[in-house]
């Protein structure tokens, strides 16, 4: 390996490097707020190693990682996440008193393997970043183990993740026994070479999706996703909704793209369906809960349903969209269940609708945050989701997905109905029982810096999105 | 340059009240009147200077423009633009604007500071939405505004303030997207024939389309047309519908409502009717319907405030208590049903004998409508004031900000009943540019 390729690599060593030094902090040196900062260094140092590694792309680095543009783009994004949540999660753990420290090391992991998913262009370090990741959010969801709820979606996260694996490395297996190639550009090459697709690849591709489906969350594979995110702690649930979604979005992105797979019908038809079930099973079942984390778990769901869209869309519009709307929806999320989580009690998530009565009336500052955070959500102008939904109709009407576009459009409608009536709540009059719990126990200084600049940016990217374009078109091209 | 900074005095305005409630409530109140006074002035200034400018009168230019690169990505930009049409609907915007935070004065009395951001916010999509030229910036101030008005319905909102305030989002929302899919399509098409990105509202006017496609997008003049008897249809069962529900209602403010819903019946008649008459008196309803309407429900808000209750079975005799809300009630009741006089009458006039030019049964089946707006407008005075009272009411007449306010209303209706003719001729040339469109596409019309 040259010396350019470990420049190019380095944001992933400096994770990788911090991840090390915060296990070895929480073994000798057990100080939370030592503990917290040093990982939060290590993210920011990371995030700075980006810019020395986009001077050394386009690499391909030992045929397993990618750095391009576009990885280095949700690199950039991916860290950014992490550092967010590690921020929020300072004030969540402290109010939960003992036994904070390894919660950072696993949290690092954890975004090493999402990285790595970004990057990865290989089948090799797909499945590796991908079980570096599921690991260490078996861990972290079943982090709070005081709490049945939080073991049982520790121990369901575990099955489901370890049985989609299953599917994904059956459905790998398939292609290379076809192809005889595992690195993505080879297979493409083979792909085209072989002329068109034959069962093995359709097959192999099925299962593929039927895997990345489980992680995405997207219907009919979503039976984990609400149990997971109600019994998850807070800032643990907002890296499994914001960041590790993204990353596996990411990776997906790649492959579909660099396979030309979108060229292909039955997979197209396979994604149609999926994007409909996930919208129409998300919004239409969210309407039925009254917990808010729960409602949030089907909102991604649905917003899953949205983001496959722009998946079928064909061309660069289509992958430029996709990548905008998770830039939103991974700021709106984050912000959501930050939110959620500097609101908890020390003995549970702030999770029912009461916790948030009157929410804007008693913290003006956390209400109008959530309340963006909604409104985002439901794709209203002044936030990001406005213009993330706007891309995603505009990339598929460029491509004539009247239908899809349509019942897009539909469940828009439908998903207002319950954002708003979570508005109705931050405004409504404080009921007694709020006032009496007039704390946000779970709130620091980080995770309000955070949550600002979670929120400046939501509005930004609302109103501004020009910059943030400009670098998506590079990211995308560099595909 | 100035309807820039006509929205942004709103916007700062908001905040600015918001953030003075904290001196007193008074504050925010001085603020937010201050700021829409002075969008009020500002576009009456540019009315007064612009009025004899040579683009004035002529078709198709705008009188004040303005453009910025905003997201080149998309191919929008900030491009904003003011015609005569929209001069009188922001003058129309901040009168009643302007009044509306004056009679807010005593109602509103919690959360103040938050109550005006709403206002002002309101306003500024509102004015954004009557200038901008670029589509995509359209549907941004017209999904902007929602979000404010409904948190105003929310929050100082009446009995089932939530249901209603879901109900109007929901409603406005999903139509809001179907007309996002159509902006979308029309760009989609413009980017396909041309290779450049716009949204462009001049840009896009000139998409060539397959009639089919454009009967769906129907976002041009043209379509427009085709869609014609179907939407004057539209606007008789409008009228007739309207009226007919307003005479059965109870409730004072849903029977205002009602009577809404027939007046712009009249409007949606006389855009169809696509000739310089009834498109004249569609502009005229517009502002009239607007100043007698408001003031309706004005009057509304304050028997509220003072009886607690909007149900016509438990009023009855109001006049002998409040003479002088008997008196403007009965002014705006008579203006409702198109007095002589009143500008109601020339807006309600001008598209009756345009329509007559197009269709002489629909003009006759609208003319019912009159008749049943003197019925509604006389049975709710009738309920309401007249007749024995059901309880021994007593409360403080009018105050002097209250005569204020309904005074300017009711000048405002006697300035245009008596000479409608700036209001007129301001929007001449729209109406002459879409005549002439009308003119080139002959034989739609069943005469």
């Amino acid at each position: 390996m040259s010396s350019a390729d470990w420049i190019a690599i380095s944001p992933l060593i400096a994770v990788a490097a911090a991840a090390v030094v915060v296990m070895m902090l929480a073994a000798f040196w057990r100080r939370h707020a030592i503990v917290a900062a040093a990982s939060m260094i290590g993210l920011a140092v990371a995030l700075f190693c980006v810019l020395p590694a986009r001077s050394a792309a386009p690499r391909m680095v030992t045929g397993l990682l990618a750095i391009d543009e576009f990885g280095l783009f949700y690199v950039g994004l991916l860290l950014k996440g992490s550092l967010a949540v590690a921020a929020v999660s300072y004030g969540y753990l402290r109010a939960r008193g003992r036994d904070a420290e390894e919660y950072y090391a696993l949290l690092l992991t954890a975004t090493l393997g999402c990285v790595t998913l970004a990057v990865s262009a290989h089948f090799v370090s797909f499945f590796l970043g991908l079980e570096i990741l599921s690991v260490s959010l078996y861990a972290l969801i079943a982090y709070t183990r005081e709490r049945a709820r939080s073991i049982e979606a520790g121990i369901k996260y575990l099955v489901l993740a370890a049985g989609s694996a299953a599917f994904l490395l059956f459905g790998m297996a398939l292609l290379y026994a076809e192809y005889g190639a595992m690195g993505f550009a080879p297979l493409a090459k083979a792909l085209k070479a072989s002329g068109g697709a034959n069962v093995y690849m359709l097959a192999g591709m099925a299962l593929i999706l039927v895997g990345a489906g489980f992680k995405l969350a997207a219907a009919p594979f979503h039976l984990w996703t609400p149990d997971v995110y109600e019994g998850a702690p807070a800032p643990a649930t907002a890296f499994v909704a914001g960041v590790s979604k993204v990353a596996m979005a990411a990776l997906l992105l790649r492959f579909l793209t660099q396979l030309g797979a979108t060229d292909s019908r039955p997979i197209l038809i396979a994604l149609s369906a999926l994007a409909v079930a996930s919208m129409f099973a998300g919004n239409l079942l969210a309407l039925l809960q009254r917990n808010v984390k729960r409602i949030l778990a089907y909102s991604s769901i649905a917003h899953i349903g949205y983001l496959l869209v722009a998946f079928i869309a064909a061309g660069p519009m289509g992958a430029e969209a996709a990548t905008f709307y998770l830039a939103a929806y991974m700021i709106t999320t984050l912000i959501a269940f930050g939110v959620v989580a500097a609101l908890s009690p020390r003995d549970r998530d702030a999770d029912a609708m009461e916790d948030y009565q009157g929410l804007f009336w008693r913290r003006p500052w956390m209400g109008g945050a959530f309340v963006a955070a909604l409104l985002s959500l439901a794709g209203i102008p002044l936030t990001a989701g406005f213009i993330g939904k706007y891309f995603v109709v505009a990339s598929g009407i460029g491509s004539a997905l009247w239908a899809l576009v349509l019942i897009l459009a539909l469940n828009s409608a439908i998903g207002l109905f319950y954002y708003l009536r979570s508005v109705v709540a931050v405004y409504a009059r404080p009921g007694e029982e709020a006032k009496a719990a007039d704390r946000a126990p779970g709130f620091s200084l980080a995770g309000g810096v955070a949550l600002a600049v979670l929120g400046f940016s939501l509005i930004l990217l609302g109103v501004y999105p020009a910059p943030l374009l400009r670098l998506i078109q590079t990211a995308i091209a560099s595909l | 340059m100035i309807l820039t900074l006509l929205i942004l005095i709103l916007l700062i305005g908001g905040a600015a009240a918001w953030a003075a409630e904290r001196k007193s409530p008074l504050w925010s109140r001085g603020i937010a009147l201050g700021a829409v006074t002075l969008d009020l002035l500002l576009v009456v200034g540019q009315w007064a200077a612009l009025r004899h400018a040579p683009e004035f009168l002529k078709p198709g230019a705008w009188l004040v423009e303005t453009r910025a690169e905003w997201i080149p990505q998309f191919g929008v930009s900030f491009h904003l633009g003011m015609d005569g049409l929209s001069l009188l609907l922001l003058a129309l915007t901040f009168f009643l604007g302007a009044l509306s935070v004056a009679c807010s004065w005593s109602e509103i009395q919690k959360r103040v500071g938050f109550f005006h951001f709403n206002l002002l916010w309101v306003l500024a999509g509102i004015a954004g939405v009557f200038t901008a030229l670029d589509l995509f910036l359209f549907y941004f101030f017209w999904e902007m505004m929602l979000i404010p008005m409904y948190l105003l319905i929310v929050i100082w909102g009446h009995e089932r303030r939530v249901y209603s305030a879901i109900k109007f989002f929901l409603f406005t929302q999903a139509s809001g997207l179907l007309m996002l899919i159509a902006i979308l399509t029309l760009q989609f098409l413009h980017f396909k024939q041309t290779g450049a990105r716009s949204f462009d509202y001049s840009d896009l006017l000139n998409v060539a389309m397959t009639p089919r496609a454009a009967m769906l997008l129907m976002l041009v003049p043209e379509a427009s047309l085709r869609f014609a008897p179907v939407a004057m249809a539209l606007g008789v069962v409008g009228i007739l519908y309207g009226a007919i529900l307003a005479f059965a209602q109870t409730d004072l403010k849903r029977l205002v409502a009602y009577t809404s819903v027939s007046h712009l019946g009249f409007v949606v008649l006389g855009i169809y009717s696509w000739n310089a008459w009834a498109m004249q008196g569609a502009v005229m309803q517009m502002i009239c319907h607007g100043l007698s309407t408001g003031a309706l429900f004005v009057l509304v808000g304050l028997l509220y405030e003072r009886i607690h209750t909007r149900d016509l079975r438990r009023m009855g005799g109001l006049w002998s208590a409040a003479p002088r809300i008997g008196a403007m009630a009965m002014f705006f009741a008579m203006a409702s049903l198109g007095l002589p006089g009143l500008g109601n009458f020339i807006a309600e006039f001008l598209v009756l004998l345009g329509a007559y030019h197009v269709s002489v049964w629909m003009t006759a089946l609208a003319g019912i409508g009159l008749v049943g707006a003197t019925i509604y407008s006389l049975s709710l005075m009738q309920r309401a004031f007249h007749g024995p009272a059901e309880e021994a009411w007593s409360f403080a007449d009018l105050s002097a900000r209250e005569w204020a306010v309904l005074g300017a209303m009711a000048a405002a209706l006697v300035w245009l009943g008596l000479y409608p003719q700036p209001v007129l001729h301001a929007a001449a040339p729209i109406v002459e540019s879409l005549e002439k469109i009308g003119s080139a596409l002959p034989g739609f019309f069943m005469r």
